[in-house]
């Protein structure tokens, strides 16, 4: 870039850039503003600052109680989805399978397949089958969708290294499990925090599936949802929302920096 | 059977329909650093991988120290390999490196941190323990990975090229230092590589290898002064070769009538051939002194006109062009003076003669 440049004539590329991220942030930005506004209305102009949606917001047992049905099912899908993938990426990247490409090919689907015609389908089958609609049919659809997710993330980390580091500690006289643990894990660790963080986000805001295949007890996004036709009830919502946003900014920020620990420590790219 | 710490009866290995390796029987002495050379995709990674244990025999057996090994795991056999790219533990600084293998061995803490010391002052990196393995040459990867291995105190150590990835001075000055170190400890080294030079300087024994078939296993000095095929005499340095058949032998001498080159003598010669027998006559280039005045002789004389040449720094290679031959001869010469420019004259009428001695005759189908 040219810095001899004035300010008052700005480089093309850097005013796409301010236009790019104000595009992005702004609107993210009024949910923090209007949730410390004292008006229930959101609209501007601002009526003073209050804290009271946050109060609100801690006294609304059912807003809580979805937020932790949303949380349950996040971790439970991040955790379960991310073994998957990491099996299905070590089977993918060591060893020679038969009919790799279809098999591939069908798990990967599910990332292109719109979401509603997999949730009818989904709440087809599983009202066939019998099975009642609660937050456990709701995990499924999730898995469903986030496993692709943990499996692409998974598997090009696998392919980044190096086969023969787990033919070495073989040959340095450790068997199957310990050469895991001690050589595949280590190294495939940025990968699978990735992998929770990336799986856990998907099914913390995946709405469609979940509106679908819940039955009485909502996650966030269906709560959210639901609230927008109360207007008394949308304030604790947006605190709950930039809150939400400031603990993401931070998990976010934790897992960059483990990220780079990682690329340090084994000298690859990364991801 | 003699002291062979390795024994390879009837191996083969078959990837599918291609045949990696095809009936591999032969044994390996107690403490030779023994290479396996070959061009690439002769099958001589893999058949150092089923040493490894890191693929299985399709045929045949393999027996380390007198044990068959075909039952055992790679984590069980009583060798270690250094890998063609070193393979160091990213996750891992070297001491921890060094001491993966050791988890099992049984030693206290202090025992252990004295025999990783004593490692890293075999391969001269004292006080590089705490490095990480990206802060490590490509050179010190390698020692790490030596030291990682010998440190198990395997009965053999297997090598995959593992020089190949240096430049190549670093490689001159790696190759003495690991024929240097397998004579001090005395461990026996399998060695792969694709380098015939570099098979000859380190070697006691040499297999040479194609398409899956060991074709020919002799000591260095043997494979390039008498090989016992057309191919191992051409893979191994540069050869010149003549058709001819046999007009006379002797139990000492045999005598070989070659269209280009006339009648050759050849002595010191233990081909077996018979007279009237089809054979190639085989001179290395540096075999063949040129003179620029008829000598007047036939025998191991042949006359010819200077072709193109070229400058090597330590010496020259000229390409000679003899009548009846479509190829130009090489001829090699130590450049003893400073200036040997007044021999290479294109068009030149030059004699190339060479001693019966020089000459190797190899049977010819």
């Amino acid at each position: 870039m040219n810095t001899n440049r004035p300010w008052w004539r700005p480089d093309g590329f850097a005013v796409y850039a301010v236009i790019y991220l104000t595009f992005i942030y702004l609107p993210v930005l009024f949910l923090p503003l209007f949730s410390f506004n004292k008006s229930k209305y959101i609209a501007f102009p601002l009526k003073g600052f209050t804290f009271k949606w946050y109060e609100k917001m801690i006294n609304s047992p059912d807003m809580l109680e979805a937020l932790m049905n949303s949380i349950k099912v996040g971790l439970t899908v991040a955790i379960l989805s991310t073994m998957l993938g990491l099996l299905a990426a070590k089977a993918v990247t060591r060893y020679r399978l038969p009919g790799r490409g279809p098999v591939m090919g069908f798990i990967m689907v599910p990332l292109v397949i719109p979401e509603i015609i997999l949730a009818i389908s989904l709440l087809i089958l599983i009202t066939q089958v019998g099975i009642p609609l609660s937050l456990w049919t709701v995990g499924f659809s999730h898995m469903l969708l986030c496993t692709p997710f943990a499996m692409l993330v998974l598997i090009s980390r696998m392919e980044g290294f190096d086969r023969s580091l787990e033919e070495a500690a073989l040959d340095l006289g450790e068997n199957a499990w310990m050469t895991f643990w001690r050589v595949t894990f280590p190294i495939v660790l940025p990968g699978i925090v990735a992998s929770l963080l990336l799986t856990f986000t998907i099914s913390f805001d995946e709405f469609v599936l979940s509106f679908f295949l819940t039955s009485t007890d909502p996650t966030l996004p269906i709560y959210i949802w639901s609230s927008l036709r109360f207007p008394t009830k949308l304030p604790p919502v947006l605190a709950l929302g930039a809150s939400i946003f400031v603990i993401s900014f931070f998990v976010v920020a934790f897992a960059e920096w483990f990220r780079r620990r990682g690329v340090k420590t084994d000298g690859t790219s990364g991801l | 059977m003699s002291d062979a710490i390795i024994s390879f009866q009837g191996v083969s290995k078959h990837f599918g329909s291609v045949k990696a390796v095809e009936n591999a029987s032969f044994d390996i002495q107690r403490g030779e650093f023994f290479s396996l050379l070959g061009p690439s995709g002769c099958g001589k990674t893999t058949l150092l991988r089923m040493v490894a244990g890191f693929e299985i025999p399709s045929a045949g057996e393999i027996m380390i120290d007198g044990q068959p090994m075909s039952a055992t795991p790679p984590n069980h056999r009583p060798v270690n390999m250094v890998f063609q790219n070193y393979a160091i533990f990213p996750h891992l600084d070297v001491r921890n490196n060094i001491a993966f293998g050791m988890r099992k061995a049984g030693l206290t803490r202090t025992e252990l941190d004295k025999r990783i010391d004593e490692a890293l002052e075999l391969i001269k990196l004292p006080g590089y323990g705490k490095r990480g393995a990206d802060e490590l040459s490509g050179g010190q990867r390698q020692r790490v990975a030596l030291a990682r291995a010998l440190i198990k105190q395997p009965k053999v150590l297997l090598l995959d090229e593992p020089l190949g990835a240096l430049d190549k001075k670093l490689r001159e000055q790696m190759q003495i230092e690991l024929r240097q170190l397998q004579q001090q400890i005395g461990i026996t080294f399998l060695f792969v590589t694709h380098d015939q030079e570099e098979a000859l300087t380190l070697s006691d024994q040499i297999a040479v290898m194609s398409e899956g078939e060991v074709m020919e296993i002799a000591s260095p000095g043997q494979l390039y002064e008498s090989p016992g095929s057309r191919f191992v005499a051409d893979f191994i340095g540069s050869m010149n070769f003549f058709e001819g058949e046999i007009s006379a032998s002797t139990d000492s001498a045999v005598t070989v009538q070659t269209p280009v080159l006339g009648e050759v003598k050849v002595t010191g010669s233990d081909a077996g051939v018979s007279t009237g027998q089809q054979v190639w006559v085989a001179i290395r280039p540096e075999k063949m002194q040129p003179v620029f005045s008829d000598p007047g002789e036939s025998v191991n004389t042949a006359g010819g006109t200077m072709g193109v040449s070229a400058y090597l720094g330590d010496r020259s290679h000229f390409y000679v062009h003899l009548p009846q031959r479509e190829d130009p001869v090489l001829v090699a010469l130590q450049n003893l003076e400073r200036s040997m420019t007044h021999l290479h004259k294109p068009s030149q009428p030059v004699w190339l003669q060479w001693a019966s001695d020089a000459v190797v005759v190899l049977p010819r189908d």
